[in-house]
């Protein structure tokens, strides 16, 4: 019995150590390849460690395009992308969780159920409306003549303000919170605002703290959007510039893998330190169901 | 509640009064929630509602952005038929689809139960699981392009290590959806693995024990126990890979470029470059909803398997 359970316990270790092994290695390689001297990255057979620790592919990465000027964007529209979704989110799913209005239910479920929408169908439509947005960039009232909020920061902030995810995240945490200090704080005549601004946000700093990681990570890490709306390369975001970046160097591996750790780099430390958040919110979305 | 118990109690005379200071303390309250939801429901109209609906009135169309929109009322759809590049993508993403899925539920499920094993040291190996979940598409893609360099790269050193000849993968049409399947799935298995993790959490112990008692064993709870307990989250991690896979992008783009040949290109990359690299909007709009219709289809087939086992 005794042995079996060791045999086990032996399986399992050596399991567990083989795919965290594949989970791993690819950011060790990459980390290693960034600091070799580029005749030790190309050579055969393998060599496994640098003879000597070279910054000089960061050095090349950093002076060939502007990544700190990327990395400024990528943090700038990160950022808003939080701080939008956490108002806007937390407004609202206070409202649809402790207050009672008409058509409370309705909202609520369409909100849900556009979650379910793919967002390629609405990919050109939002593009063309952010074209069109009445006076901004050079546009009449009616949105006509110039190119409206597109390569503009706010093209990739906006549609994602406030997200479905963020307004039902909120409102399933502030359903957790009793109602009787709303009550007693309506007798003592606080404005239905206030009670939601000093009373009951700060009661959920956790589930900002989730939902505020969750975001941060969604937006330092989307792709797809940033490179349709934003053609200025001043306006470039970490992934589009690297993305530019390896398309230019093709096989410069050494530059390339020191851009991709830079990038790689905050995301990697934010979750290190805030683990527990990551996996409350990775938990949540099982909850969904 | 409490004000409405009062009422009850204190007879008539006060209900009165009470009920209209209630209703219009409830306008009061209503007024607050729509100021409270207005911000998001702006911007849920401006960028959700309208987009949808034109998103069915441009597949009518032809529009380039700069000129005048043109209706042409089925012309994009007919066009659709004939449009070898698309169905082209369409049997792609198929392919990726068929052995992406199964895998990912498999694998996750799989690490799932490692990381709720109670051996020492076991969140180590959480951590390690879940840690290519936080890198963007775009990183790994070309962290991956590196390791799978046909001379130089990891893979195939250590391949040749073990007298294996690697193919060049990203330059031969199997090899390079291979690729582009291993690298979604090192992407993605941590977050789903971290789903079933609260999935394997529910599941009563009893049911284990009990199991224990009648001399079945572990390939046999897992068949007969765990999968059956597990089917609501197996249902929610199949619908949100397979609405994913179908949607794949930035890993066809970075790592393959679509590449050789089309062979790895996507329905969302073939789209992108109908509708923003060469400006056919119309026709890409109606490629957009072919693709939504699919990933209509596929959730409510994925939706019916799921529950008809009950």
């Amino acid at each position: 019995m005794k042995q079996k359970e060791n045999a086990k316990k032996l399986f399992f270790y050596i399991l567990s150590s083989a795919i965290a092994l594949i989970m791993v290695m690819p950011f060790i390689w990459s980390l290693l390849t960034s600091i070799k001297p580029n005749e030790e990255i190309f050579s055969i057979p393998i060599q496994w460690l640098p003879s000597a620790i070279t910054f000089d592919h960061y050095i090349e990465a950093f002076q060939s395009v502007p990544f700190g000027r990327y990395l400024f964007n990528s943090l700038y529209l990160a950022v808003m992308g939080v701080l939008f979704n956490l108002l806007f989110g937390s407004m609202s799913g206070y409202a649809f969780a402790k207050l009672k209005f008409k058509g409370r239910n309705v909202i609520f479920a369409v909100l849900l159920a556009a979650m379910m929408i793919p967002g390629v169908v609405v990919m050109i439509p939002q593009y063309i409306v952010l074209n069109n947005m009445p006076l901004m960039g050079g546009n009449d009232i009616l949105g006509q003549g110039g190119h409206g909020l597109l390569n503009n920061f706010w093209a990739v902030i906006l549609p994602g303000a406030a997200g479905s995810f963020a307004v039902f995240f909120m409102r399933q945490f502030f359903l957790t919170l009793p109602n009787e200090y709303m009550e007693s704080a309506r007798i003592d005549g606080c404005s239905e605002f206030r009670i939601y601004w000093n009373l009951y946000l700060p009661l959920t700093k956790p589930a900002l703290a989730t939902l505020g990681i969750f975001t941060f990570q969604a937006g330092w890490n989307s792709f797809l959007w940033p490179l349709i709306v934003l053609n200025d390369r001043s306006l470039y975001t970490v992934q589009i510039g690297l993305q530019a970046f390896t398309f230019d160097k093709q096989t410069a591996y050494g530059p390339m893998m020191a851009a991709t750790i830079v990038i790689i780099l905050p995301v990697v430390l934010i979750f290190m330190y805030l683990q527990k958040y990551f996996v409350d919110g990775a938990n949540f979305s099982g909850i969904k169901s | 509640m409490k004000l409405n118990k009062f009422n009850e109690t204190n007879g008539s005379s006060l209900a009165l009064s009470f009920t209209s200071k209630k209703s219009s303390f409830n306008r009061y309250q209503s007024r607050a929630a729509y100021f409270l939801i207005a911000p998001t429901l702006l911007l849920f109209v401006t960028f959700m509602v309208v987009p949808i609906a034109m998103a069915i009135y441009l597949s009518f169309t032809s529009y380039d952005i700069i000129s005048e929109m043109k209706w042409v009322g089925l012309e994009n759809f007919r066009r659709l038929i004939s449009d070898e590049i698309l169905w082209l993508t369409f049997k792609n993403v198929g392919v990726l689809t068929i052995f992406y899925v199964p895998l990912m539920i498999i694998i996750s499920l799989l690490l799932a139960i490692l990381v709720t094993k109670p051996y020492r040291g076991v969140t180590i190996f959480r951590l390690a699981f879940y840690m290519p979940t936080v890198t963007s598409a775009v990183a790994a893609s070309i962290v991956w392009l590196w390791l799978l360099n046909a001379e130089y790269g990891l893979i195939n050193q250590s391949l040749s290590y073990i007298g294996i000849a690697g193919p060049a993968w990203l330059a031969e049409s199997g090899p390079a959806m291979t690729s582009v399947i291993a690298v979604t799935l090192w992407l993605g298995v941590g977050g789903n693995m971290i789903i079933y993790m609260a999935g394997l959490k529910g599941i009563p112990n009893q049911l284990y024990e009990a199991a224990k008692i009648d001399g079945a064993s572990g390939f046999q709870q897992l068949i007969h126990i765990t999968f059956p307990m597990l089917r609501p989250t197996t249902l929610l991690v199949s619908t949100m890979t397979i609405i994913g896979a179908l949607q794949i992008f930035d890993q066809a783009y970075v790592l393959t470029q679509g590449g050789p040949a089309n062979s790895t290109k996507t329905i969302v990359y073939h789209i992108y470059t109908t509708g923003f690299e060469q400006l056919q909007m119309g026709y890409a709009s109606a490629q957009a909803l072919v693709l939504t219709l699919t990933i209509l289809i596929f959730t409510v087939i994925n939706f019916k398997l799921n529950q008809s086992k009950d």
